[in-house]
């Protein structure tokens, strides 16, 4: 204001007369309050300085799994049919879908959409035999059914290109690709896995369909089932090979789906988990599933890889905390032959 | 009274072309999309303002001896100017639109006298002509040098890399919160918005760019300018204007004035962007003239028309002068042998310059590269990044990848779809051969990946890991590993998998870098040598 008046000097200023006694009091009043506001302000800022914390994590083992019913196998195994026809046949055999979802559940399918790659080349699970559980969740009255990975990949592409976007989009099911602000972090209570961020929609499912897809792989042999409880976190998680074993076992008792259904339609038999060519994959046209996630992996391991469960620590590591047996002859298995 | 209707109608058709711009530009990314399990191309035309920029077109076509691609259709540009003159530079160039509206703000500098002051023809507009010439010249010797200033690979440059993964995070720093609220009104409220942003303006993930900052500073000032100069890059750098400029010069529309109406009022001058003196007093300077219809719209005495096949006094050519002329002339021929002095296209090469699959070899890559960042744009790993010194001088701002950031999709050529020029030569997924059972021709190869042992757990700290095997996508894989006993700091002897890799399959694409835990200097690392496009940089005597 000063400036300007010097600048621009004007013909007739007023003369400057004293403030009036009301003015200058008000003055004061308004000058005072803002210093006290800001001694207030400040004192309260100065209260509020703490050293940055992660936010606490969470406490919770996610446990979907239904009551074992003795005149229901625990592990059935499908041949020789078309993706839909599999899972039709193994669902029905293991009780029926309703046996698993009940109305207003919300159900979050976890198919293995880790890579960039077509159904031919299975690296991913097929996207009719996710399309086939969708349809089968609506039918069992559920109130969302969510399907959605945490790829390696890009996930635009691995989502497009595995054709489960397409697949579980028709049968009208929601699919989430993975978003970097949707994770929680959550303290998972593992031996090696202690706090992991967690994709939000896992976390909040009532329901969880384990769809994972048989596949050789470098580091432990082969990738069933457990390997697939993978695609849950976020974070650093190229980290887990360290112990992969604990890692798996970990992770199988944090996330204990309601059902396992492992997808062999097609399987990759070497240059897992990626492929890419088409020498690599066998069509089995199988599928297995089942209520015991560690039986799962040892039958699938033995059956197509002649893989002992020596030969995969992580499935005694599960065993040993009660989510399941190596002993998968022990349990009553299912065996049906369509077509 | 239908000339004054003219500058409303410019304004419409400008709007016009910068929203179609800029919506060009932000589906410039990969966006998911309905179809099945095919191959992933891009839907709209985000080439378009590329192909229609002649000047790219001319520079395109002095360095490859050919036109690449689309760039024929710069001819509806460039055609329509000769007939009509610079309508281009004032209806359509969206960065002339976005200077036009910044010049138009409000400013301290432009009051009355001192704006029709700085809207009369000036001496130094004849600048663009000289980097017009020494641009043309460079881009014959082999350098597309004039990328740096052509307007749209300016402006895809600075918006595409800087503005909009800004205005991303802007974006993002304000719904994030909201999203994670506690009160579910403002909660859904943010996740709406969201979900309505990201069909339309945000990009699926945030990206960042390697001088991210430089471009949109760079940017800012070249539209700030305008607050002091209306269009000052447009009248004094531009080289698409100044040929634009040089091609209306027998342009059959031109500006009428009726000197015996005009008394001079100067109101002609107040809005002229192209700094053309459309005044009655001094001669119409045909090749600044942007065509923006304003003089036409301001003449109180309606003695200014644009009319065909007039016979008027006018500076009709680009009033440069032979002295000008010679100095573009030299410095264009100067400007590549200075620029490749001292970098050597040989083995001076930076170890980490690698180029976006399909990419022609580095001579060839700089005599098409204009700079402009579309691929770095639609990479969906963010990638590219613009090179500061990795390409040398000469290569200033072309694309290398980064694979620490971002590695090479095994089947993605969105790039080479992208790239205007063919710097980057279109390829199909099939062609670049990284994912395919049989095939029959070379893959494209970007480098070769190399350990570094020192830093790798299981060679280095007796450590299990591998994750590179995993995410090698060749197959059979590049990467193998063999089982080695190790002794840990306790003594105890383990065995674990030690990877190598074996060159003859490696691609360079970059997935065991990108995937190896090591984040910040990473164990397993890929360097160019090796690549497919310098027959002069490999190091098998065969490669399968």
């Amino acid at each position: 204001m000063a400036a300007e008046t010097d600048n621009k000097p004007e013909a007739n200023v007023e003369q400057p007369t004293a403030l009036t006694r009301r003015d200058a009091m008000l003055q004061l009043l308004r000058v005072g309050g803002a210093a006290a506001g800001v001694t207030a302000a400040g004192v309260w800022l100065s209260e509020q300085s703490f050293r940055p914390v992660p936010a606490k994590a969470e406490q919770a083992r996610r446990d979907h799994r239904m009551a074992n019913d003795p005149n229901l196998p625990h592990l059935v195994v499908v041949q020789n049919g078309e993706p839909r026809q599999l899972v039709q046949r193994a669902l029905e055999d293991l009780g029926g879908i309703k046996r698993f979802i009940g109305r207003q559940d919300v159900v979050v399918i976890k198919p293995n959409i880790a890579w960039d790659r077509t159904p031919e080349q299975a690296a991913n699970t097929n996207p009719e035999v996710v399309a086939e559980v969708v349809r089968q969740c609506w039918q069992a009255g559920a109130k969302r059914v969510i399907v959605t990975d945490c790829s390696c990949n890009e996930p635009r592409r691995c989502f497009q290109r595995s054709g489960i976007q397409a697949a579980a989009r028709a049968e009208g099911a929601e699919v989430i690709l993975p978003d970097p602000e949707q994770y929680r972090e959550v303290e998972m209570g593992g031996v090696a896995l202690k706090t992991w961020p967690v994709f939000i929609p896992f976390l909040e499912a009532d329901k969880i369909i384990n769809l994972p897809i048989a596949k050789h792989h470098g580091l432990t042999g082969v990738t069933l089932s457990m390997k697939n409880w993978y695609g849950i976190l976020g974070g650093q998680r190229n980290r887990l090979h360290q112990q992969i074993h604990q890692s798996l076992a970990d992770l199988a008792s944090f996330m204990l789906p309601t059902v396992t259904l492992l997808d062999g339609y097609r399987i990759l038999l070497r240059n897992g988990p990626t492929g890419g060519n088409l020498e690599d994959v066998a069509m089995k046209k199988t599928m297995v599933a089942g209520t015991d996630p560690v039986a799962l992996d040892a039958y699938v391991a033995k059956a197509w890889w002649n893989l002992d469960p020596e030969h995969l620590p992580y499935l005694a590591m599960a065993a040993a905390r009660g989510l399941g047996t190596v002993d998968y002859d022990k349990l009553p298995v299912k065996f049906s032959k369509l077509g | 009274m239908a000339g004054s209707r003219l500058p409303k109608l410019r304004r419409v058709s400008q709007i016009f072309f910068l929203i179609v711009f800029t919506a060009l530009l932000v589906f410039t990314s990969l966006r998911p999309s309905p179809g099945g399990s095919g191959d992933i191309h891009l839907r709209a035309p985000v080439r378009l303002f590329f192909e229609w920029d002649p000047l790219v077109a001319i520079a395109n076509a002095l360095a490859g001896h050919a036109l690449y691609r689309g760039l024929l259709w710069s001819l509806l540009i460039l055609l329509p100017t000769m007939f009509l003159g610079r309508f281009f530079c004032g209806w359509i160039c969206p960065m002339g639109t976005l200077q036009h509206f910044v010049g138009n703000m409000p400013s301290e500098s432009k009051r009355g006298k001192q704006r029709i002051e700085s809207n009369r023809y000036k001496r130094w507009q004849t600048l663009k002509y000289v980097v017009l010439i020494a641009g043309l010249v460079a881009a014959f010797f082999g350098s597309m040098a004039i990328g740096w200033l052509d307007p749209f690979s300016l402006l895809v440059r600075s918006v595409g890399l800087a503005i909009l993964p800004a205005f991303n995070f802007a974006v993002r720093a304000v719904l994030t919160p909201l999203e994670h609220s506690h009160i579910t009104a403002i909660k859904v409220t943010g996740e709406t918005l969201h979900s309505i942003l990201q069909a339309t303006v945000l990009d699926f993930r945030q990206t960042h760019f390697a001088q991210g900052l430089v471009l949109g500073i760079l940017f800012i000032v070249i539209l700030a300018a305008s607050l002091k100069t209306t269009r000052l890059w447009c009248r004094s750098i531009c080289p698409l204007g100044a040929l634009l400029g040089a091609a209306s010069r027998f342009s059959i529309l031109g500006l009428h004035k009726d000197l015996e109406k005009c008394n001079n009022c100067n109101r002609c001058l107040l809005n002229c962007q192209g700094g053309d003196d459309p005044i009655g007093t001094a001669p119409w300077h045909k090749a600044e003239c942007l065509m923006c219809m304003n003089c036409v719209g301001a003449c109180p005495d309606h003695s200014l028309t644009f009319k065909f096949f007039r016979n008027e006094k006018e500076v009709s050519s680009p009033n440069i002068g032979r002295r000008k002329a010679i100095t573009g002339l030299a410095a264009g021929a100067a400007i590549v042998p200075l620029m490749r002095a001292n970098t050597g296209l040989g083995k001076g090469r930076h170890d980490r310059l690698l180029r976006p699959p399909g990419s022609l070899d580095e001579s060839d890559f700089l005599s098409r590269c204009i700079r402009c960042g579309e691929c770095m744009k639609v990479c969906p790993n963010n990638s590219l990044h613009p090179t500061l010194d990795e390409a040398g001088l000469a290569g200033l701002w072309t694309p290398t990848l980064v694979p620490r950031i971002g590695y090479c999709e095994p089947s993605c050529v969105l790039c080479s779809e992208v790239c205007p020029t063919g710097a980057i030569w279109q390829i199909s997924p099939r062609e670049k051969g990284w994912v395919s059972g049989a095939a029959t021709t070379q893959p494209v190869r970007l480098g070769t990946a190399f350990y570094d042992r020192g830093r790798c757990l299981p060679w280095a700290e007796a450590t299990e890991c591998i994750v590179c095997e995993e995410w090698c996508p060749v197959s059979p894989k590049a990467i193998y590993v063999e089982e080695a006993q190790v002794i840990d700091s306790a003594g105890i002897t383990r065995t674990l998998k030690q990877p190598r890799i074996d060159p003859s399959r490696c691609v360079g694409c970059g997935a065991c870098e990108f995937a190896c835990p090591l984040q910040e200097r990473p164990a397993v690392y890929v360097t160019s040598i090796g690549e497919s496009r310098s027959p002069s940089a490999q190091i098998l005597l065969n490669r399968k």
